[in-house]
């Protein structure tokens, strides 16, 4: 069960003809796919389409009501062969994952689909993960769509261009028999706006149609000497094919300008970006009237060299608006205008900046670069935008909080499983100095920053043990390798454990079996501990590793026994025993306990049940402020305050009441014996008759006791 | 024709994970939709969400006119710096970040800021005050903006038993920078639907707030309310001092009679005289060495040992304390546990002196006790079995100037005294200096014997340092280099600068 429910939200997806949609971008695509007739949907989550993942699962009564079928995809290339479907039957499936990460892993898939081309609507939907907010290296996925020959549609970021770019992909999917991507930048993702809907449509071929009526063609398939065919139906057919619909349907958008000897061409998904930087320059309105022609790239790959053609007449200069590097749209354009001859100046890159977002304020400066080397005529007279009292207010407040200013990496949230396994590392270190830690994609990875300052590496989801493949010699030390349940089923059990065990390593590797695929929003997985309606879940990790082949293998229940925790640890780096050692560190992951239990908590509560809630607390007058607690643990729940001593500087350590009582404060000043300060306090609300009858007796023997106390205190 | 005088109405929320900031947006979108307005919103969650920073971004352009109703308005997705009529903040170092982002600019923004403070894992992680200053950020943010907002909003929202983000909205709808009345945004909590007594209530407190309604009051730094008769005498023998140094005095005073009794704040002030005398001698008139000595003193006479952790834990005003800070509503039963871990060393730390080295030194001895205390202990403290325990260890405070720890607490600090008076002769700003590297010396087990072995370090390096131009800098750059890391690293590398090398002694 993931971590946002849309179980309501999935309602509109039964909007019918004319209605008015409002909602997230996410959940507009998938209106879009149910009213292309879609048979198929698959994907594997991860920011920014987690949530669009999330919106199919609660839709999933609806899908198969119009008989789409939905998989929960084991990896992107799972997903990206799922397509395969559409290469003979004229089935219309959909796929989605991030990007690039995910499309490195699809990639295989995508190119065997790509040669051999597609029969029915084959579409990827990508969630381009770049620019602020994004979780992995900063790449383009238009090198995929490059390589392998498929289409890469960029849509303008509102719903209705956005919903019309679904349906013409699979429209140009079959119109040219190739494999269609669309990609959606994060913002897009999550941008809340509305358009009119159209009825759903039920698909007219099914997979059941597919699978009683079985269809191959040995042309579609990628082997020798097909390959060398598919490679020239590419250029020669699907690529002409695509051009054309493109040009026909006029997915590209043309919007003309009077100063009409300059113009901006952009890729759809910056166009609102490029309008607010006209705006801002005073040469255009808010609703899009620009005073400088434009050409909007919906379809960013293939380029429509006619186009170009078209929009450069009688131009001296345009300026591409490209985000990321490297600049293949510029580059492109150039050799474009070059074979036509065409004397038209390109500006891109050498006026907007190669790398990086292009945000609101990036393009308006790069605009008004490029308009100041054309046509300066066209910018008002004078200091633009602020003048010097404000600038100088601007860089006095810039000033005043540069150095106060920290940053704020993600890290454990509050009463996380995973911080004891890195509090019980560092108690580790303590003992055996450091080791090489190989770390791996999920919030484990978080334990790079501090307070842990663990992991050398990570190599991509699912390869932290593969990722210490190579130190594998007898030496002084182990290596350890760190891996999440999510990569362990995505990939790692084979490209982790079973290669470990095959080459006879003799490192560590720990597994955090938190139940879901943690970081990417709570999705469930094979190994998710609870029973699931329509998935297998509840397969065990530990059989599987010993399933490969590790025979010593260890399966920790209560990853917050830091003392366990660490002994356990101690022994995998120092045991006798060969091959690889394998700890499943297995507990629930906290947000999603939390979010699972407490309105049941609440419920019993207002009920008039027995309920206990435990929460930790630090006695202000013991704590001397030295935050050692902090640094084996860095729970957000764990914090600073002004110490109430005047006679003390430091603040003192404070836990606050969003503690969950995980236990892991305790267990660490034991561990590491740090100081007496911490406390457990268990509340008990309804408490049971015996509850109030054992806190009547005690109140009186320790109050009789406390009194002496007070006594002596106010004699002193 | 001004083409571009239409513009939308723009608003950033920079967050934190789990403040509630999507819902915030939520509501504004929802106000203004039926307020007329085409609003669009955005967001960047992604893996911020786990306690990172997170910020929203929504648009929002009247409906007026035919052109509107034909023709959508283009609406931005992100923020773009000198364009951004409102700023919403829900912390302090957040709306410092808004501001370094430039998104908060005098030309236009109205900035709402909530003052509080979630501290930041360097500010956390610090081995002793690592806090960014808070005055230099609210400086900056009055500073960038063009209208300020601001006040402790996160308190209005506890004591309104509600979230921070129904707050800020009703500051936003206080400040009136939106064309919208106060039932309009009042309405869109109540179609959320989702606890909305208490958000309406933090609505109103923040709407208040925004109107420069009265604040909420932060507690008073502690004052010395009562003097005890027996204390009254020694009180009145700190009269001459300047402040600082006469508050802590008076401080250390109550803080050591507390700890043992008025004759043990009477050794305190003993102790201080020949310091308030050489102060008197060799000082600038600034009394700094004074009030850096009293201060310390008293902490270090004061030192944590088991008996007054003991004290402390069963004390009726601690009880109480772990009450209100659980948040316990009456009728809910409290009950309280301690993580204690005493080693050989606290417990021999306990005993006469004697005993006490004999424990340590007598192999046979030293190793049966560290096998009972091998693991740590859970003490509950509410149940009488625990209370009894601790109780029993508090009963040996009469006893404790025999103890070991105390015999070498008190050579410790006649030590540092010592040292003290003789430097101050020559150099009093280093004399304050080693009054405060004292400090050093603080916590429990492994984090006091590190703390120990960095003091001794930089006495060590006293006589070098002395040789430097700027002594009390130099000793003051080696605390600060004993406090950046619990390893050591740091100050093993200031050591290493300033030990001169062989050749370079000539």
């Amino acid at each position: 069960m993931a971590e946002r429910s849309f179980r309501d939200e999935v309602e509109k997806l039964k909007l019918g003809d004319g209605a008015e949609f409002h909602g997230e971008g996410i959940l507009a695509v998938t209106k879009a796919l149910l009213q292309s007739g879609v048979s198929y949907v698959a994907g594997y989550q991860g920011a920014p389409i987690s949530h669009l993942m999330d919106v199919l699962a609660d839709a999933n009564e609806i899908l198969e009501g119009l008989g789409v079928h939905f998989e929960n995809s084991a990896s992107e290339a799972t997903a990206a062969a799922t397509l395969a479907a559409s290469v003979n039957y004229p089935l219309r499936g959909a796929v989605t994952f991030k990007s690039t990460v995910g499309t490195n892993v699809a990639s295989d898939a995508l190119a065997n689909l790509a040669s051999g081309g597609v029969t029915g609507g084959a579409l990827i939907i990508i969630g381009e993960d770049y620019g602020e907010g994004s979780s992995i290296m900063q790449e383009r996925v238009h090198a995929f769509a490059m390589k392998s020959q498929m289409w890469l549609l960029d849509p303008r970021p509102n719903l209705p261009s956005i919903v019309n770019a679904v349906e013409m992909s699979f429209e140009l999917s079959e119109a040219s028999n190739t494999p269609v991507m669309l990609m959606l930048r994060i913002r897009a993702c999550h941008v809340y706006g509305r358009f009119t809907a159209k009825a759903n449509k039920r698909p007219e071929f099914g997979l059941a149609d597919a699978l009683e009526n079985p269809r191959r063609d040995l042309s579609r398939i990628a082997m020798p000497p097909m390959t060398y065919i598919h490679e020239k139906d590419k250029w020669e057919k699907r690529w002409p094919d695509a051009v054309k619909f493109v040009e026909d349907r006029r997915l590209n958008e043309f919007f003309d300008g009077d100063a009409n000897d300059i113009g901006i061409v952009m890729q759809g998904g910056l166009y609102n970006t490029t309008i607010r930087a006209l705006m801002l320059n005073k040469l255009a309105d808010a609703f899009g009237d620009s005073k400088i022609p434009l050409y909007v790239m919906n379809v960013t790959y293939p380029l429509v060299d006619k186009e170009f053609v078209r929009f450069c007449a009688g131009k001296k200069a345009i300026l591409i608006v490209e985000e990321g590097q490297p600049d293949y749209i510029e580059q492109a354009v150039n050799t474009i205008l070059r074979r036509a001859d065409i004397q038209t100046r390109v500006y891109g890159k050498d006026v907007l900046p190669m790398a990086g977002e292009y945000t609101g304020g990036v393009v308006r400066d790069g605009i008004r670069k490029f308009i100041e080397k054309t046509r300066p005529d066209l910018l008002p007279a004078g200091a633009p935008i602020s003048d010097a009292p404000l600038k100088q207010r601007e860089s006095k407040a810039a000033a005043l909080v540069a150095t106060d200013v920290h940053g704020r990496p993600p890290s454990f949230c509050t009463g996380c499983p995973e911080r004891p396994i890195f509090a019980a590392m560092k108690l580790v270190e303590r003992e055996l100095g450091p080791h090489h830690v190989s770390a791996d994609i999920g919030c484990h990875l978080f334990s790079i920053f501090p307070p842990f300052n663990v992991g050398a590496t990570t190599m991509g989801y699912g390869l932290g043990a593969a990722g210490a493949s190579a130190l594998n010699v007898k030496a002084g030390k182990r290596a350890i390798a760190m891996m999440g349940d999510g990569g362990f089923w995505h990939n790692g059990l084979t490209s982790g454990v079973g290669n470990a065990v095959f080459n006879k390593s003799d490192n560590v590797l720990i597994i955090v079996d938190n139940g879901y695929s943690a970081a990417t929003g709570g999705q469930d997985i094979p190994s998710s501990f609870h029973p699931h309606a329509s998935r297998g879940t509840q397969n065990s990790i530990e059989k599987a590793v010993r399933g490969v082949g590790v025979t010593w293998a260890k399966t920790i229940d209560h990853t917050y026994d830091v003392a366990l925790m660490r002994d356990t640890l101690r022994e995998a780096l120092t045991t006798e025993e060969e091959g690889p050692k394998v700890i499943i560190a297995h507990s629930e992951c906290m947000l999603n306990k939390q979010r699972r239990m407490r309105p049941l908590w609440r419920k019993a509560a207002d009920r008039g049940e027995r309920v206990v809630r435990e929460r930790f607390g630090v006695d202000a007058d013991t704590c001397t402020g030295d935050h050692s607690c902090i640094r084996l643990s860095g729970c957000p729940s764990l914090t600073i305050a002004p110490n109430p001593d005047p006679l003390r500087r430091e603040p003192v350590t404070k836990v606050i009441n969003s503690c969950v009582g995980c236990g892991l404060c305790g267990e660490v000043s034991h561990a590491a014996v740090l100081c007496p300060s911490f406390y457990r306090a268990t509340l008990i609300t309804n408490p049971s008759g015996w509850d109030i009858f054992k806190d009547r007796i005690r109140t009186a023997v320790i109050g009789f006791f406390q009194r002496r106390i007070e006594r002596r205190l106010a004699a002193a | 024709m001004d083409t571009t005088a239409q513009r939308p109405i723009t608003i950033a929320i920079l967050a934190m994970g789990g403040e509630g900031g999507g819902v915030l947006a939520e509501w504004i979108v929802d106000a203004a939709e039926h307020a007329g307005f085409i609003a669009q919103m955005t967001s960047v969650p992604g893996v911020a969400q786990r306690t990172g920073a997170t910020n929203y971004y929504v648009e929002l352009f009247p409906k007026l006119g035919a052109r509107s109703n034909a023709l959508p308005p283009v609406l931005g997705l992100t923020p773009v710096p000198g364009d951004v009529d409102v700023v919403i903040a829900s912390e302090l170092m957040e709306a410092g970040r808004a501001v370094q982002r430039g998104l908060v600019t005098p030309n236009r923004t109205t900035f709402i800021v909530s003052t509080n403070r979630v501290y930041s894992m360097t500010e956390r992680i610090a081995m002793a005050d690592g806090r960014a200053d808070s005055a230099a950020l609210l400086e900056g943010c009055k500073s960038a903006a063009k209208t300020i907002i601001h006040g402790d909003l996160a308190q209005l929202a506890e004591a309104t038993g509600s979230v921070i983000s129904a707050v800020l909205f009703g500051a936003l709808a206080g400040s009136k920078v939106l064309p919208m009345q106060r039932m309009a945004f009042e309405a869109a909590i109540h179609r959320g639907g989702v606890g909305v007594k208490q958000s309406i209530a933090a609505f109103g407190a923040g709407y208040a707030a925004a109107e420069g309604g009265p604040q909420p009051v932060k507690a008073e730094a502690a004052v010395i309310a009562h003097i005890s008769p027996t204390l009254a005498p020694l009180m009145a023998e700190t009269g001459s001092a300047a402040e600082p140094a006469r508050m802590f005095m008076r401080l250390g005073i109550e803080k050591l009679a507390d700890y043992q009794d008025a004759a043990y704040a009477r050794d305190y002030l003993d102790r201080l005289k020949p310091i308030a005398e050489t102060d008197k001698r060799h000082g600038n008139g600034s009394g700094m060495l004074l009030a850096e000595v009293a201060r310390e003193l008293a902490l270090g006479m004061a030192y944590e040992d088991t008996v007054r952790v003991a004290e402390l834990k069963i004390r009726p005003s601690r009880f109480e304390r772990v009450r209100a800070e659980v948040q316990a509503a009456d009728g809910q039963i409290v009950e309280i546990a301690e993580f204690l871990h005493p080693r050989v060393q606290e417990i021999a730390d306990t005993l006469p002196a004697s005993t006490g080295r004999w424990l340590l030194n007598t192999g046979w001895a030293r190793r049966f006790v560290e096998r009972l205390t091998k693991s740590g202990r859970v003490v509950k403290t509410s149940s009488i079995r625990g209370f009894l325990q601790l109780y029993a260890i508090a009963a040996l405070k009469p006893k404790r100037r025999r103890s070991l720890r105390y015999a070498n607490e008190q050579a410790f600090l006649h030590e540092w005294l010592r040292t003290i008076q003789t430097v101050a002769a020559t150099n009093y700003a280093l004399a304050t200096e080693i009054a405060t590297a004292r400090t050093l010396v603080k916590g429990y087990s492994d984090t006091h014997e590190r703390g120990r072995r960095s003091y001794d370090m930089l006495m060590q390096m006293l006589p070098r340092i002395m040789e430097m131009p700027d002594p009390a800098a130099a000793l003051a750059a080696l605390r600060k280099a004993a406090l950046a890391d619990d390893t050591g690293t740091a100050l093993g590398l200031a050591i290493k600068d300033i030990r001169p090398l062989p050749q370079a002694a000539e």
